[in-house]
């Protein structure tokens, strides 16, 4: 069975890439345009892996990560970070918040789907 | 002095029940005193209360304020007034030499106005008892003046009912009351002022009796005064209604009353403020009894206020009188107690007398200790040290013979006050002795004020001043009144000295037009202000002057005292310390140079060094208990002294006042640094903030250009990485990458505009514009996103506008911003944009409004900061660059514009901007 991989970003042109790029790699792809959706269809899809923005509207990126990382349900569900805030503070914020890895925009393509193995190897 | 009296007997006003109240009354305020001084040695002194030191100053009422100001007003109407008001006016504005008084006196350890001269003028001891002896001379009669009052008081009192007491002025001395009563002060004065085997210049129970008897006069004062103004009359109104319909008094309530000249008016406030500073009771609890120089703050308001109060009721009382007792011969100076003596009141005039009595004795102790201690310190002290004998190097205990002195003096100056009264007593009414007393006094004024002020002033110039004064005094005011009362011959004052016209003492040199008091300040004041500064300029101030006038002329800049700067020599610290105690007591002597070896963090004071600061520490003891002059005089004569010449003690001198300056100098060096310190915390703050707000800037403008770059990257990666990319695909991101690119290329110009308008480096090409066309031309350009997303725009665009200056493009840019804003958040199909230019109060305005979801509240400014859209910055995504709004105010505050949002949420969103029409207009009409 294919992992399942959400996409969480408010950047449609983004989301059309990095769609085209995960599912070209077979994973099953679920699309959200602020955090609200994201947690909703983390829910509902729980996926194996989010790719998760930082600044999208209604719910920022870390608040989406600790929510899921506070529920135990999800523990399984890793989360990997994406944006365009490189701070190596952000970074330090992402990881402490319990993400699984994080990568600054733009990135490399191969990077990512590296990346993305690697957490779902 | 027999009372005679007809009529019954009464059962109050008897000389048993009289004696006796006053017995009681001494006596309460001797077991005050006593308290005060217990409280004193035990260190919870009672006296260190800002309210019974301004009380204790109300020392200055005595029965001249008791009794004289009624009989006074009796005569002149409300001139009894000046001598409250030059003591009120010293009081509320002269604050700062009070202040300074204090400090120097304490400073240097002063114990009277003698020894505060003779100090001044390099510890002279000639001054000190030229000032002694006019001191006492000057005071005399007005000792003279409250025996007189507490004797005709106590005479009327037992003659009740009898208004008059019959006075034979030639009975024997044995037999008149006068004199058993100046005994009986006598002796009340040393149990108060000389009990203690300790010669210090303080007497904290006595300031505490005086506070009392301040509060008993004024109650009993107050208590006639209700009497009669509520008790025979009907309030103050009726008092002076009925006195205005009397021809004779009707004058007396005008403030021109009773022919006293504006001269007379402005001499006696001179005279009473000078007394207030000067004379020596008034010395001695405002300066030398002072505990704390912060209880000065609330004499100066609360002593006043005393004086307002004692003569609250002088005139209702003068005018009761006059009316009651005219035509009866009734002295006015005794309508105070005759009042309620008529009335048959008589436990209110036993009140009245023990109200007077308290008046004459608070007086009488203060004003006597305070001259038995000049008469001691200042006078008799020097003497006996110039006799050899005492001056060696005896072994016994000086202090009694210190105190044997000043109870000799107490009983020597009453019994000159009696003298006096003898003499002169019957030629003046109250006021008039007290008066001759203040002139005396008022020539101190020159030595004293000069000293504090003025470096210059020398004990030649001192004692000349003094001289010519107190000569000038003599003549024109103290042997008139020997000769008034027939002691000397009436011609010297209607005829002058030898027949000599211009010599009359009442017009010397032939000034007339004065009365006498205000002839003899005149003169006596030229002469001695003349004197002081003739004398002084001639000749430059010697070492020890110099030294002296630095530490009263800058006594309130000293911290620190130079003293001890200013002595070189050897010592020996035993003999130093037994010198002490000759004159303290060795006991005392003893706990004093301990003290100061434990605050030199000695062990033992055998082990103390005699160096200059113990000399000075000596001199400094000795000078409270005998005067500065004496012990000065007392330290040269057990050390072996260099004296220092002129010029050392300047360097000394100039040495300390250049410390003063240079500390001066480095305070306010050190307070630039302290707010240059605060004005950089502040320009670095507002760095910090710079930085912060670039810091964001930065990170805005990275995560602005990262995000395009993102998705250009990726796709381009995926087109070159996958070849067999679907060619649907393959153009579909083509295109992303081409649009991402132009966001880009947007992105990077709007921040180059922002940057170049807010440095102050962006091109303005300034011209007359039609804003109504530049809307137009707005609306052709944007037309095309109208019709993409189906948005219809409606123009409403008011005709015959003036042009106005301003850059077209930069304009256009403003207006083309705002419609792609409307277009952008108007609903799609169902969207409407609607354009206005209109003209409002002196400005022309443009406003583009849409039916989108509009703006919330908290985000109307928001919105116009750079990268801000509506909503949390963290979660909003912006969907233009962020750029639009700010950059389009930028532009319009150039032109002196304003551009603002005024939505509704839910309601859509009107951006409305507006430029000034003034000087466009000015030009279109020219």
């Amino acid at each position: 069975m294919s992992k399942k991989v959400l996409i969480a970003d408010d950047e449609q042109n983004i989301v059309i890439s990095v769609e085209f790029l995960m599912r070209r790699e077979g994973f099953e792809v679920s699309v959200a345009h602020d955090g609200e959706a994201a947690l909703e269809r983390i829910r509902a899809d729980k996926p194996d892996l989010v790719l998760l923005d930082v600044m999208m509207p209604k719910k920022n990126g870390f608040d989406v990560c600790q929510e899921v990382r506070a529920d135990p349900a999800y523990a399984g569900t890793r989360i990997l970070m994406l944006t365009a805030r490189g701070r190596d503070t952000e970074v330090a914020k992402g990881l402490a918040l319990g993400a699984d890895g994080y990568m600054t925009k733009p990135f490399s393509t191969k990077d990512l789907v590296d990346k993305v193995r690697e957490l779902l190897g | 002095m027999a009372a005679s009296g007809a009529g019954e007997a009464s059962p109050v006003l008897q000389s048993p029940i009289v004696i006796g109240a006053s017995a009681v009354y001494l006596a309460l305020l001797f077991a005050v005193a006593y308290w005060g001084d217990k409280r004193a040695d035990e260190g919870r002194s009672v006296i260190a209360n800002p309210t019974i030191y301004a009380l204790s100053m109300a020392v200055y009422c005595t029965t001249w304020t008791y009794y004289g100001s009624v009989g006074r007003a009796a005569v002149t109407g409300v001139g009894f007034l000046p001598i409250y008001l030059g003591p009120t006016l010293v009081m509320a504005l002269g604050g700062f030499l009070l202040l300074k008084m204090i400090r120097t006196a304490k400073a240097n350890r002063i114990t009277s106005i003698a020894d505060f001269i003779a100090s001044r003028y390099g510890k002279s001891q000639l001054l000190g008892g030229l000032v002694t002896v006019i001191a006492v001379i000057g005071i005399v009669p007005y000792i003279a003046l409250q025996l007189k009052a507490v004797a005709s008081s106590y005479d009327l009192i037992v003659g009740y009912p009898a208004l008059k007491a019959v006075v034979e002025s030639n009975e024997p001395v044995l037999a008149d009351t006068t004199f058993w009563i100046a005994l009986i002060l006598a002796a009340f004065t040393i149990l108060f002022g000389t009990r203690h085997l300790d010669a210090t210049e303080r007497h904290e129970g006595m300031v505490a009796a005086v506070a009392l008897e301040s509060v008993v006069k004024l109650l009993a004062f107050g208590a006639v005064g209700l009497f009669v103004t509520y008790g025979l009359y009907d309030g103050f109104g009726d008092v002076f209604a009925r006195a205005l319909a009397d021809e004779r008094l009707a004058k007396l309530t005008a403030v021109a009353a009773g022919n006293r000249s504006y001269a007379t008016w402005f001499s006696l406030t001179f005279l009473a403020g000078l007394a207030i500073l000067f004379l020596p009771r008034q010395f001695q609890v405002t300066v030398v009894e002072n505990v704390s120089e912060a209880h000065l703050k609330r004499a100066i308001w609360l002593f006043p206020l005393y004086l307002l109060l004692i003569n609250l009721f002088v005139l209702p009382i003068a005018l009761g009188g006059l009316m009651r007792f005219a035509g009866q011969g009734v002295d006015a100076d005794t309508f105070v107690l005759t009042l309620p003596m008529a009335a048959q009141q008589e436990w209110l005039a036993l009140l009245v007398f023990v109200g007077g009595l308290s008046a004459a004795t608070g007086m009488v102790i203060v004003e006597t200790i305070a001259l038995s201690t000049m008469v001691c310190n200042d006078l008799v002290m020097p003497l006996l040290l110039r006799a050899r004998a005492l001056a060696l190097h005896a072994e016994h205990d000086l202090s009694g013979l210190l105190l044997r002195i000043r109870r000799g003096a107490i009983v020597v100056i009453l019994l000159l006050g009696y003298l006096y009264f003898r003499l002169a007593g019957d030629a003046y009414a109250l006021v008039g002795i007290g008066l001759i007393s203040f002139s005396a006094v008022a020539q101190f004024a020159p030595a004293m004020i000069g000293g504090m002020y003025w470096r210059g002033g020398t004990r030649d110039g001192a004692l000349a001043g003094l001289l010519a004064g107190f000569a000038v005094w003599a003549y024109t005011l103290l042997l008139p009144s020997f000769s008034k009362s027939g002691w000397m011959p009436a011609s010297f004052v209607s005829d002058g000295l030898f027949g000599i016209e211009l010599l009359k003492p009442h017009q010397l040199f032939g000034l007339t037009g004065l009365d006498d008091i205000s002839h003899c300040l005149f003169w006596s004041l030229a002469a001695n202000v003349g004197a002081y500064i003739a004398v002084s300029l001639m000749r430059a101030p010697t070492a020890a002057e110099a030294s002296q006038a630095t530490q009263f002329v800058d006594a309130l800049k000293t911290t620190r005292p130079v003293g001890s700067a200013l002595w070189r020599g050897s010592a020996d610290a035993a003999e130093l310390i037994a010198l002490v105690g000759r004159f303290l007591g060795p006991a005392r002597a003893q706990t004093a140079f301990a003290a100061y070896a434990r605050r030199h963090d000695i062990a033992d004071v055998a082990n103390l060094e005699a160096d200059a600061d113990l000399v000075h520490y000596a001199e400094s003891l000795l000078a409270g208990a005998i005067g500065s002059a004496s012990a000065r005089a007392m330290v040269a004569s057990v050390a072996k002294e260099e004296p220092l010449s002129l010029g050392e003690v300047m360097n000394i001198l100039d040495e300390a006042s250049q410390l003063r300056s240079y500390s001066r100098e480095l305070e306010r060096k050190s307070r630039q640094l302290e707010d240059a310190t605060g004005e950089l915390k502040a320009a670095n703050e507002r760095l910090r903030e710079l930085d912060r707000l670039k810091d964001d800037f930065m990170a805005s403008v990275s995560h602005e250009l990262r995000t395009p770059l993102t998705s250009i990257r990726a796709f381009s990666e995926i087109l070159r990485d996958d070849p067999k990319t679907a060619l649907q695909d393959r153009e579909r991101f083509l295109s992303i990458i081409v649009s991402e690119t132009e966001r880009l290329t947007r992105l990077v110009n709007q921040i180059l505009d922002m940057a170049k308008i807010e440095s102050g480096n962006a091109e303005w090409l300034v011209e007359e514009v039609d804003l109504g066309g530049i809307v137009e031309q707005s609306a052709a350009a944007t037309s095309q996103l109208f019709r993409d997303k189906n948005v219809a725009l409606e123009l409403d665009l008011a005709g015959g506008l003036p042009l106005l200056r301003g850059d077209r493009d930069r304009l256009m840019q403003v207006v083309i911003n705002l419609l792609s804003n409307a277009v952008k958040f108007a609903p799609a199909g169902a969207g409407k944009v609607h354009v206005r230019l209109f003209r409002a109060q002196g400005e022309l305005r443009v406003s583009v409004s849409d039916n989108g979801p509009g703006i919330r509240r908290e985000d109307q400014e928001v919105i116009f900061d750079r990268f801000r859209q509506g909503g949390d910055s963290m979660t909003s995504k912006p969907t233009g660059t962020g750029l639009g709004l700010p950059i389009s105010r930028k532009i319009v505050e150039y032109f002196s514009g304003r551009l603002w949002v005024e939505s509704e949420p839910g309601q859509g969103a009107s951006f409305i901007f507006s430029l000034p029409l003034q000087n466009n207009e000015g030009e279109d009409n020219a």
